[in-house]
């Protein structure tokens, strides 16, 4: 068996082998799954705080105010989020303009913990300018990193599923515990907006 | 006499692996964690890291409970505003005196009210609770660690607060029953007592 042992070359071969897997990453602007653009596009949504943050205040928002506001909002976001993806790949600064997502996801978190009465078309109407202003982030910022429009396509239908899943829950939702539980997921986005507003005014 | 010599020359190629494996700079990057998680778990660590706060928020789910509804629930909504408010104060730097007296005496007076099942109006319970809640954010609010999520350590504190205040909720349904209310009313004694501990710490 000792004549059987490693050879010089496996040994080398070996010792390559280790070093290759435990490489360092290369820290590149986006996430990279290794599933392609389109998982890479999906990742990202859900490892960007401020957009997942945004994506579920609105699932929870839409769904509070009823079916028709849940509908619409399921259409108006991802609309909007790749229609601003498009023109913010094409915006020469590559900023996270962190003061607005942050100003979209702890408005849309106050609204919930308000239990705010605004109208379907008024919830659609917020879709729009939050999915246009996340989206245009996305864009600005992925596009330089390498993302194609097949990676946008993935982080919207990442924000399709999101919202499609948890607005349709809160719909069904009767009167009571539940309902709170909402509010107040609404009420620790929205205080975690106003901390991040500190952090970011320091 | 051969065998020796590869299984010689074999180990001169582990060693050279191992070599190789040494000079790989991912790992000399432990000078700190950094990144999103980090943020996330030292947020959520972070209220439940000092026992003053514990007490505090464990005591606002208790005279939720002991209130009913509708406080059981507007003070675990309000609650967490309010404390962000005064993280922000905290964050733009506007100073508030005496922050950690007016923690400690948060935990007393809150479980003063336990104690004495106090019934006061919504709003003044509200207001009550509120205003304690700006010197918890006050403190807490604004330690982040070196290389955190600021966001992410925003959440975690904020969900973690939120929790403390369903334990006490939870806690505080024993009040239902006669044992219950009399065990809800010595724990807010106990909140109290702890209440006078921190303030002496804080003083002295």
């Amino acid at each position: 068996m000792a004549g059987r042992g490693v050879t010089p070359r496996g040994g080398r071969t070996l010792g390559f082998t280790a070093t290759a897997a435990v490489a360092a990453p290369t820290h590149a602007h986006l996430v990279e799954t290794g599933f392609g653009a389109f998982y890479d596009g999906v990742a990202h949504v859900a490892l960007t705080p401020a957009d997942l943050l945004l994506v579920i205040a609105l699932a929870l928002f839409a769904g509070q105010r009823g079916t028709q506001a849940a509908r619409w909002t399921l259409f108006a976001l991802p609309v909007a989020w790749l229609t601003g993806g498009v023109l913010g790949a094409h915006l020469p600064v590559q900023s996270t303009f962190p003061l607005l997502t942050t100003l979209t996801f702890g408005f849309a978190g106050a609204l919930i913990a308000f239990d705010l009465k605004l109208h379907a078309a008024a919830v659609t109407v917020l879709a729009l300018v939050a999915g246009l202003v996340h989206g245009g982030v996305n864009g600005a910022t992925m596009a330089p990193g390498g993302a194609s429009l097949l990676g946008l396509t993935g982080a919207v239908t990442a924000v399709f599923c999101v919202l499609a899943i948890l607005s349709a829950q809160v719909t069904t939702l009767q009167a009571g515990w539940t309902r709170v539980a909402v509010r107040v997921a609404g009420s620790w986005i929205a205080a975690s907006g106003l901390l991040m507003l500190g952090w970011l005014a320091r | 006499m051969k065998k020796t010599m590869i299984s010689s020359t074999s180990g001169a190629g582990w060693r050279a692996g191992l070599l190789a494996l040494a000079f790989v700079p991912a790992l000399a990057l432990a000078h700190e964690e950094t990144g999103q998680a980090t943020g996330l778990l030292a947020g959520l660590a972070h209220p439940v890291s000092g026992l003053d706060h514990v007490l505090a928020m464990i005591a606002v789910g208790l005279w939720g409970a002991v209130l009913g509804p509708p406080a059981i629930w507007v003070l675990p909504v309000a609650f967490p505003l309010v404390m962000a408010m005064g993280g922000l104060i905290g964050l733009l730097g506007f100073p508030l005196p005496g922050v950690e007296i007016g923690i400690a005496l948060s935990a007393i007076a809150l479980g003063v009210v336990v104690l004495a099942e106090a019934r006061p109006p919504l709003w003044l319970a509200a207001l009550f609770v509120a205003f304690f809640a700006v010197f918890h954010g006050h403190a807490h609010g604004r330690e982040l660690p070196e290389g955190a999520s600021a966001l992410l350590y925003s959440l975690g504190f904020v969900i973690a607060t939120g929790l403390l205040h369903a334990v006490g909720i939870l806690i505080g349904e024993a009040h239902r029953w006669d044992a219950g209310r009399r065990l809800i009313r010595a724990a807010g004694g106990g909140v109290a007592l702890g209440g006078l501990f921190f303030l002496w710490r804080a003083v002295a």
